[in-house]
């Protein structure tokens, strides 16, 4: 379904608005879209292979462009970087449709108050792909318009210019786009032109470097830590430790009086410190003694029985062929993951100053329009009153799709009358993360006569990643009785298979789960592809060929098969241990983005080394190579430290650990030296690629580990017995 | 108390309340150089990392009055657009940055080890480079400090060629 009218809506003539000639500004385009509603029978696929469309917020003007007069173009973009590289991918789309340079183009985070805030989210690996069509369509008009006022400034007929650079030129005469535009007061809008061939594009297609290199190289200050503003105070919050606390009362009489606290705010749920620096008010936060009600001490073997097939709401979410019967002669093999932390370094942060009847909060966030919304609610203020400025993100991967700090920094920053920035330490992140939740599956499967799949199943639990979230609204998780996150990897992709299954139970857990970056392909994929691995061994079939049988013949069928055949080749994929390494196969399909990656992998000292990993990806036309590149070797190496080490516990009613190290995260030692991607492009349309990749590796991994030792490793992290 | 030291080659004065203060909170607040970072307090990911007399060292856990006198260099210092220390270089040329919050961090330390191992091999580079990346920028890390040490070792031998 996602090949079709991905984004291709034109965009509405009544809806670009100009304003110009203003001071340094010489032009403001603005534009604005319409999100349509996926019609109810595609809402089972919107979980696992929807490439949204870039959904707009408003009927109001949106800020996009803006023309200076130095001649260079700055690019309000609605879509938080979170080193994702969609500020570069952007860029590019820019560049080739407006006909300027890389190096003109400056891209900046669409600060709210230009009203070109994203209704969703920065996530689920749509930016690039949403903003291909509407971006260059917007990009293509403001250089219609440019070119049309150029031409009656120099008395040429439009037809006759041409652009290069900004420059416009025709008839030996030439002007700046900064000079066409200038003193322009009422634009002609043009109909959407028609888009440049592709063949003409300069920066689309090609490896160019990150537009946000050189900040990024020389520690320039562009993060949500980094922010600050004048006679801003520093705040505290004071956290629970144990799940499931709720507020009771509060002793400040101690800290009321230490050096530094600015006031102590009590409020119904949450108590914070305002100080003249950091360490007073974390000083002053600790001197706080907050009495909380708490649950019965849960301790990490309650959360596994909990998260067991079997217990909660069950919901079928595929089915075809007959349904499994009892009794047939089935393997069946359980899979479980632990509780992932996101564990991104920068810590969540935030600088609000309220004023009156105003607010303004600077802040790294995946959903400005969520921010936005829900400290103009607790303040009292029309939303349009609070202006989110968004920075850089030290890290999304979902952890940044909720941000109370927001609000009680906006809380605090009111109670004193100053800004206040305020942010958490890192035992708070890992306490108070939204984590990726545990998981647990039952696979059955049945080999024909011969040798292939007549029956599969899958039968998995998860806690919650969509439900009750401010992004997905909860008629339709309910609408379709499955949690559109967990289920995401969740389809069984061989569907040449006559008769599979796919059942989902929902359990609720007493503390917060949510999105973490590819949601529940991780574990989903891992469970899946480690059996169909034993299902080609028991088959005594090569993995690759095992695969390639039981998929349909859909384009995106296709698409998988090219991508298998393409690792596999590149790998020189076999299933000898040679020299004490063995190779694992794995293969998914996220977001419309099929993935195959080969690992290649060896014991040392009784653990999983893995030196070399093979990535072949369709992720349709590569708008920068180069970027996909770094984001299959991202997915390679955050996927490999999720499997192979991560794991948050529960002890005594208290998730842990809280710091790095006792989490234990990949690091330089553990990364394969070698990771060879392989680009194909299977449709003409950017594709999902920033969580793709991390379907695979966990099933690749375990695949090779079965191949060395003939241990089938079922449980993340995996650990050799 | 005042606390003096000299950061990125300048003479600063700090007046400081408690000499406890970590010294990457003198360096990101008094001072306002915002390159390092804050990543766990507990030095345990690296984002703090910066020199101390040549040393590298996680400045979150580090005291200001230890740098009473000494000579500090953060990212700001190592280099800049004009003249990009050959560790900055290498991570353009690699294009390493993802969503680049640790990558101070890893540039200080990869700057220090080149210092004391002009050419590490990929086992100094595993013993030594201990950060954190959430990213998972690892791979070009490996492939940018290779190249680093290169870039610094032709560099020396141009300044010697010119002397």
């Amino acid at each position: 379904m996602a090949d079709k009218d991905n984004g291709s809506k034109k965009v509405s003539r009544r809806k670009f608005l100009v304003k110009g000639g203003l001071g340094t500004i010489g032009v403001v385009a603005i534009g604005a879209y319409i999100f349509r509603n996926p019609i109810r029978r595609e809402l089972l696929s919107f979980a696992n292979s929807l490439e949204a469309p870039y959904v707009d917020n408003t009927d109001k003007p949106m800020v996009w462009f803006e023309v200076t007069t130095n001649n260079e173009i700055l690019l309000h973009s609605p879509k938080m970087e979170m080193g994702q590289g969609t500020f570069t991918g952007i860029a590019q789309m820019a560049a080739d449709e407006l006909s300027v340079s890389m190096s003109q183009i400056n891209v900046v985070h669409a600060a709210s108050s230009t009203g070109n805030v994203d209704s969703f989210a920065t996530g689920g690996s749509t930016s690039i792909s949403g903003l291909w069509q509407p971006l260059r369509e917007l990009a293509a008009m403001l250089r219609v318009m440019l070119i049309k006022e150029a031409a009656r400034k120099m008395n040429v007929d439009s037809n006759q210019l041409t652009v290069e650079d900004g420059v416009i030129s025709g008839n030996g005469k030439t002007l700046t786009y900064a000079q066409a535009a200038e003193g322009v007061e009422n634009w002609e809008v043009p109909d959407v032109p028609d888009l440049k061939d592709i063949k003409e594009y300069k920066y689309i297609g090609r490896p160019v470097p990150r537009v946000d290199l050189d900040a990024k190289v020389y520690g320039d200050p562009i993060f949500g830590m980094d922010a600050d503003m004048p006679g801003m105070l520093y705040g505290a919050v004071v956290r629970p430790s144990k799940i499931g606390s709720t507020f009771v009362s509060a002793d400040i009489s101690a800290a009321e009086n230490m050096p530094g606290v600015v006031k102590i705010i009590v409020e119904d749920d949450f108590v914070g410190v305002v100080a003249n620096s950091m360490i007073e008010a974390e000083h002053a936060k600790d001197a706080i003694n907050v009495t909380w009600e708490s649950f019965e001490n849960l301790d990490t073997a309650a959360i596994t029985k909990m998260m067991t097939v079997g217990n909660g709401n069950a919901t079928t979410i595929q089915k075809n062929g007959a349904a499994f019967d009892e009794g047939d002669d089935f393997e069946t093999l359980e899979f479980r993951s632990p509780i992932g932390a996101h564990a991104q370094i920068e810590p969540n942060g935030v600088v609000a100053s309220v004023e009156s009847d105003s607010a303004t909060i600077k802040i790294s966030t995946q959903v400005v329009s969520i921010t936005r919304k829900e400290v103009a609610k607790r303040l009292g203020l029309d939303t349009e009153k609070v202006n989110i400025v968004p920075t850089y993100l030290g890290g999304g991967f979902g952890r940044r799709l909720h941000t109370p700090h927001a609000v009680q920094a906006a809380v605090m920053s009111k109670a004193v009358g100053k800004p206040v920035k305020y942010f958490f330490s890192r035992k708070e992140e890992f306490q108070h993360d939204m984590f990726r939740p545990p998981t647990h599956h039952i696979i059955k499967g049945k080999l024909n006569s011969e040798g292939l799949l007549d029956t599969l199943e899958h039968e998995f639990v998860s806690g919650d990643v969509a439900t009750d979230s401010a992004l997905i609204p909860n008629a339709l998780t309910n609408f379709l009785g499955a949690d559109v996150g967990a289920i995401r990897g969740g389809f069984i992709q061989y569907t040449a298979i006559p008769n599979f299954k796919t059942v989902y139970w929902h359990v609720e857990l007493p503390f917060a789960t949510s999105w973490w970056r590819s949601l529940g392909l991780l574990a989903n994929t891992f469970a899946m592809e480690s059996f169909i691995d034993e299902m080609a061994l028991k088959a005594n079939k090569n993995a690759v060929d095992f695969r390639l049988h039981q998929i349909g013949d859909e384009p995106i069928d296709k698409r998988l098969k090219n991508v298998i055949k393409a690792a596999a080749e590149k790998a020189n994929y076999t299933e000898e241990v040679i020299n004490g390494r063995a190779m694992g196969f794995a293969a998914s399909i996220d977001a419309n983005t099929p993935c195959a990656q080969v690992a290649e992998v060896s014991i040392v000292d009784n653990e999983i080394k893995v030196h070399k990993v093979t990535v072949a990806m369709d992720p349709g036309l590569a708008v920068n190579p180069d970027q996909i590149r770094a984001q299959c070797e991202g997915c390679v190496i955050m996927g490999m430290s999720a499997v192979l080490y991560e794991q948050m516990f529960v002890e005594d009613g208290e998730l842990t650990p809280t710091i790095y190290g006792p989490y234990q995260m990949a690091l330089m030692k553990n990364a394969p030296k070698e990771i060879d991607v392989v680009l194909l492009q299977g449709k003409d349309t950017p594709g999902a690629v920033g969580e793709p990749p991390l379907g695979p590796i966990g099933a690749a991994i375990a695949n090779a580990v079965r191949r060395l030792t003939g241990q089938r490793l079922t449980e993340l992290p995996l650990q050799l017995s | 108390m005042k606390i003096s030291l000299t950061v990125n080659g300048e003479l600063k004065t700090v007046e400081i309340a408690d000499e406890n203060t970590p010294l990457l909170w003198v360096i990101r607040d008094t001072l306002d150089l915002k390159g390092t970072k804050f990543g766990c307090g507990k030095a345990a990911c690296g984002a703090c990392t910066l020199h101390v007399d040549g040393e590298a060292v996680r400045s979150c856990s580090y005291p200001v009055k230890f740098a009473e006198g000494k000579k500090v260099t953060t990212i700001e210092g190592l280099g800049d657009r004009e003249n990009p220390h050959p560790v900055q270089q290498a991570w353009i040329e690699e294009i390493v940055p993802q969503c680049g919050y640790c990558q101070p961090g890893f540039m200080m330390a990869t700057a220090a080890l080149l210092n004391k191992v002009p050419k590490p091999t990929d086992e100094d580079i595993d013993k030594n480079i201990i950060n954190v990346c959430r990213c998972g920028t690892y791979y070009r890390m490996r492939k940018a400090i290779h190249k680093a040490a290169n870039l610094q070792l032709e560099k020396e031998n141009n300044q010697s060629k010119e002397l």
